[in-house]
């Protein structure tokens, strides 16, 4: 479908939602304050690994304000345990530590006071007495026969461990003129939004209701909050219409929640349990990824790629979670946009005494594109062929799609090498190879980066059956509801809270589209969980496809409805009828019509003019499946594990500080293609976003521990975010080929950016580190990583 | 802990309260003036989030006790249009050019544009990028804030800028 036969998608249009934002009139979890509201602090272990002998707290209690001290004893009697994300039901979590804890930061206590200061004060009154035990902090220790086990009920490290084999690997690493073998790391970093997460927990005895405020972005989060406070869903009202400030995965705080709705149904007073900083970065079980990868790739003399191994281990930290499912979610994409004939993937997924996991922005496949990108790049440096070339070479072409990868997803279109064209078009290559040899010619080091990625997106949740076989899970449906009231105004209601997606925009403009109104005309409200249709919350890069879908649906059977209200009206059959702006008319009489507005009057007054049958009223609701969704994983593991793929190109050129490490960015360009763009702003702002998100994390970002399992970067100052000074002038250059499975063929663009920011960057300071014979395979490549490599490197020179 | 007469006047209007020694400048907005668009991102003034205009400096509310504003004047981002149910040329520069998402750090960015166009209309780029330096976003990487705070900057200074021609 071309861009021009839409009337108002890829259009530029103000978003709807960010007129309250820049009026300061955004209503945040923090922002809710209801009468009598009780506050939360923590008391966090200072140890990585610990038994909690006792818990003493007569002097908290003692301070004048404190109404109640809760501990881990507490919610275990009264509670179910998380669920995680695999069959391993002796992984027993509770927002609390339960006789032991198990790394630095989990929270021992709850204080709940009159305000935050008073419980902060008398958090710090809390005696617990620890017995410290040996921590385990490095993941290929953890996997150690040796090794202290963090939940011994479960008695190994390991969560999770599987081989898949897809295609005759063996034969044709056998076949293959070079093989390759290298280890790619990526440290541990996360999304780290700058709102902290929080929860405003009431329980209304009169009505047996819990009422939630949070800032969520969790799927299926109502039911398991309600499931491990022992109470029935519809017990449970979790209110949609609470702005998110950012969350790009890690916004879940089941823990948290559960805590609050325990305390507010315990105390009886609403309670409000806000993170700092501190609690946060440490305390919020909200890191990222953190990932060893030994790849073996074998493949021609001319450099076409023809086998994969792939072994990733996973360091998930203390609690598993869904954490291990971030090694799923890349099966889907597991030889990036390539042609690879076979490939052997082995997902390991650990525990040791580090803050637990939660989904990070691409949900693992960010790190399995810098692995992959890193791979093309040493291919090329092995061959000494030319980078860009090797890739040409390898890319899926346009004329293959639908394409199936050996892992079992297919790709449902793209056109790789006019996208990657584009790209290289805008960045000048030959201006930049120019002024990366003039830099070097003048002593400095300068690279520059390209990187080939794949963001698939649709958020089909396969992941979870394929790591997990008694979890049948082959929906992961979105929902979306309009009415047309009496007077022809248009309600559209959505499902879920939102975290900056614009999905107001998307709604209007989508409904908008099909009933031919004005978006600005359109209000958008978001039901709460008892009112709302099944949802699966803005994860996965789903909502331009799965929102979009279930509006465009749900607009679709209005106008059928409108349709059928003006064929009886005009006496005429559906087919001999024009429908134009909202109006219809006669085809062959444009005279005789019937306007929208009289259209909505029949429809909620006048049941006798209803074509039979009609229920009165003018709503529609549309629940959509995932495109391709409906299967279970094949018993080899084969999966179409995501509908729909973006690509996306990315050129930069960087050089490094010798003395400093500090790499400056210059010139970056992107070429994109995610499809049809419903609102250009929307999808431009946030890859330009996702990119800076992975700057951070190719250069700065890092969860750093030391030997002993203290967090040491668990501050602003030393976990390092990119500012307006680290990120530069990126340029996006589009192009769209729309995805044959969706309403106007868009796909996902959430993720955009950060899939192959980090690959790309990593590339630049390769290129700029290779006249000193230097290659990292590390993320991130922080100033002083870099230093200390070129210092060595130019000592040896010297 | 000792508490403290304070006055001050905020979005035009005086203030009087007596506040607690240790308690800060955004909570006391936040939780006592209920002017909830000042946002609390890392208390410990990395983030800028909370960013207010002081005697018409952008000062971080989380790094200040309340008691230490007293007798000061302040614009917080709910002060920022000319009039209420209005937004200022800045802020319509922002929707315009879709300069935010999740909105978070918004407030804090429009006021430190805000502290910079008050001292120059021809910002360079460097030195819009310098005026939000000491402003985290984590949705936008920037571009489209910085291209917000030029567009706003030829409109105050009177060139003649056409709607929608930065898509």
């Amino acid at each position: 479908m071309a861009e021009s036969a839409f009337r108002y998608i890829a259009k530029k249009r103000r978003p709807k939602e960010d007129r309250r934002f820049i009026a300061g009139a955004a209503r945040y979890v923090a922002d809710v304050a209801l009468p009598g509201m009780l506050h939360v602090a923590l008391v966090a272990s200072p140890y990585p690994f610990a038994r909690i002998r006792g818990i003493d707290a007569r002097a908290a209690l003692g301070l004048p304000g404190v109404r109640a001290v809760v501990t881990g004893a507490d919610l275990v009697a009264a509670t179910d345990a998380m669920m995680s994300g695999l069959d391993a039901p002796k992984l027993r979590r509770y927002p609390l530590a339960h006789q032991l804890a198990r790394y630095v930061g989990e929270w021992v206590a709850a204080v709940v006071a009159e305000s935050r200061a008073v419980a902060e004060d008398a958090a710090e009154l809390v005696e617990v007495d620890y017995q410290p035990l040996m921590p385990v902090i490095d993941p290929e220790a953890a996997i150690k026969p040796e090794a202290p086990i963090v939940h011994p009920d479960h008695g190994s490290n390991v969560l999770f461990r599987k081989k898949w084999v897809w295609g005759p690997v063996a034969e044709d690493f056998a076949a293959s003129d070079h093989r390759l073998a290298f280890r790619a790391r990526w440290h541990r970093s996360s999304t780290v939004p700058i709102e902290t997460f929080g929860v405003v927990a009431a329980w209304d005895h009169a009505r047996q209701l819990l009422d939630i405020w949070a800032s969520i972005q969790m799927p299926k989060y109502p039911d398991q909050l309600a499931r491990a406070l022992r109470l029935p869903g519809n017990a449970v009202r979790v209110h949609f219409d609470v702005d998110v400030g950012g969350s790009y995965g890690v916004k879940r705080g089941l823990k948290h929640s559960i805590l609050a709705g325990f305390i507010a149904r315990q105390l009886g007073v609403p309670v409000r349990l806000l993170e700092d900083r501190l609690e946060n970065m440490r305390g919020g079980d909200a890191q990222g990824p953190d990932r060893i990868f030994d790849i073996e790739v074998a493949f021609s003399k001319e450099g076409i790629i023809r086998a994969l191994k792939i072994r990733a281990l996973d360091d998930c930290g203390a609690h598993a979670g869904r954490a291990p499912l971030q090694l799923g979610k890349p099966v889907g994409a597991i030889c990036g946009p390539y042609r690879v004939n076979s490939v052997e993937y082995e997902a390991i997924s650990v525990t040791t005494n580090k803050t637990p996991q939660e989904a990070v922005r691409g949900f693992g496949q960010s790190p399995t594109n810098f692995a992959l990108e890193t791979m093309m790049d040493r291919v090329a440096a092995h061959l000494g062929l030319d980078r860009i070339a090797l890739r040409r070479a390898n890319l899926i072409a346009k004329d293959q799609f639908p394409y199936t990868i050996p892992s079992g997803s297919t790709y449902d279109s793209g056109d790789y090498h006019t996208v990657l064209e584009k790209a290289l078009n805008a960045a000048d290559l030959p201006a930049l190879l120019r002024q990366r040899d003039g830099a070097r010619a003048a002593g400095k080091l300068a690279g520059i980066g390209i990187a080939c990625c794949l963001e698939p997106s649709g958020g089909n949740s396969a992941f979870e059956p394929l790591f997990n076989p008694k979890n049948e899970t082959t929906t992961w449906m979105e929902a979306c509801s309009i009415k047309i009231d009496l007077y022809g105004a248009v309600v559209v209601s959505m499902n879920t809270s939102s975290s900056g997606q614009g999905h107001e925009t998307l709604a209007a403009t989508v409904v908008g589209e099909v009933l031919e109104r004005d978006p600005e005309t359109v209000r958008v409200v978001r039901a709460d969980s008892l009112s709302a249709l099944p949802s699966n919350s803005p994860v996965g890069s789903r909502m331009a496809i799965m929102l979009g879908g279930a509006a465009a649906g749900a607009a679709k059977k209005l106008k059928e409805s409108i349709l059928a209200i003006a064929a009886k009206k005009l006496g005429a059959p559906v087919s001999e009828l024009v429908y134009q702006n909202g109006d219809v008319a006669l085809r062959q009489d444009p005279a005789k019509k019937i306007s929208w507005d009289a259209i909505a009057e029949i429809a909620h007054r006048k049941f006798h003019e209803l074509p039979e049958g009609m229920e009165p009223g003018l709503q529609a609701t549309h629940v959509l499946e995932v495109p391709t969704g409906g299967t279970l994983p094949a018993a080899d593991g084969r999966v179409q594990m995501y509908p729909c793929y973006a690509f996306e190109t990315h050129i930069v050129y960087a050089e490094i500080d010798r003395i400093t490490g500090q790499v400056s960015l210059g010139r970056y360009v992107v070429g994109h293609d995610c499809g049809t763009m419903i609102n250009p702003d929307i999808v431009h702002g946030m890859t330009y976003g996702g990119i800076a998100h992975g700057i951070g994390a190719a250069l700065y970002e890092r969860f750093r521990y030391d030997d002993t399992g203290q967090l040491v970067s668990g501050t602003f100052m030393d976990y390092l975010i990119p500012s307006a000074h680290e990120v530069p002038n990126v340029e996006i250059v589009d192009h769209c080929t729309p995805s044959p499975l969706t309403a106007f063929g868009q796909k996902g663009s959430g993720e955009a950016g950060y899939l192959g920011a980090p690959a790309a960057i990593s590339g630049a300071v390769n290129d700029a580190l290779s006249p000193l014979g230097l290659k990292l395979a590390e993320l991130p490549m922080t100033p002083g990583l870099l230093g200390d490599l070129i210092a060595t490197a130019d000592s040896k020179h010297k | 802990m000792s508490r403290h007469e304070i006055s001050l006047t905020v979005n035009g209007r005086t203030y009087r309260a007596t506040v607690p020694a240790r308690l800060t400048l955004v909570d006391f907005l936040r939780e006592e003036l209920r002017l909830t668009g000042t946002h609390a991102g890392c208390e410990h003034g990395v983030c800028g989030a909370c960013s207010i205009l002081l005697d018409g400096r952008a000062v971080r509310s989380c790094l200040m006790f309340a008691v230490q504003a007293d007798g000061a004047t302040i614009t917080t981002v709910e002060g920022l249009a000319p009039e209420p149910g209005t937004l200022s040329v800045l802020q319509d520069c922002f929707w315009e050019l879709h300069a935010l998402q999740c909105g978070f750090c918004t407030p804090g960015m429009l006021i430190a544009a805000q502290s910079l166009l008050a001292k120059s209309l021809a910002p360079s780029e460097q030195e819009i990028r310098d005026a939000i330096g000491g402003n985290l976003c984590r949705c936008t990487g920037y571009k489209q804030i910085v291209e917000a705070i030029q567009l706003a900057a030829a409109r105050l200074s009177g060139r003649n800028v056409p709607a929608n021609n930065h898509g």
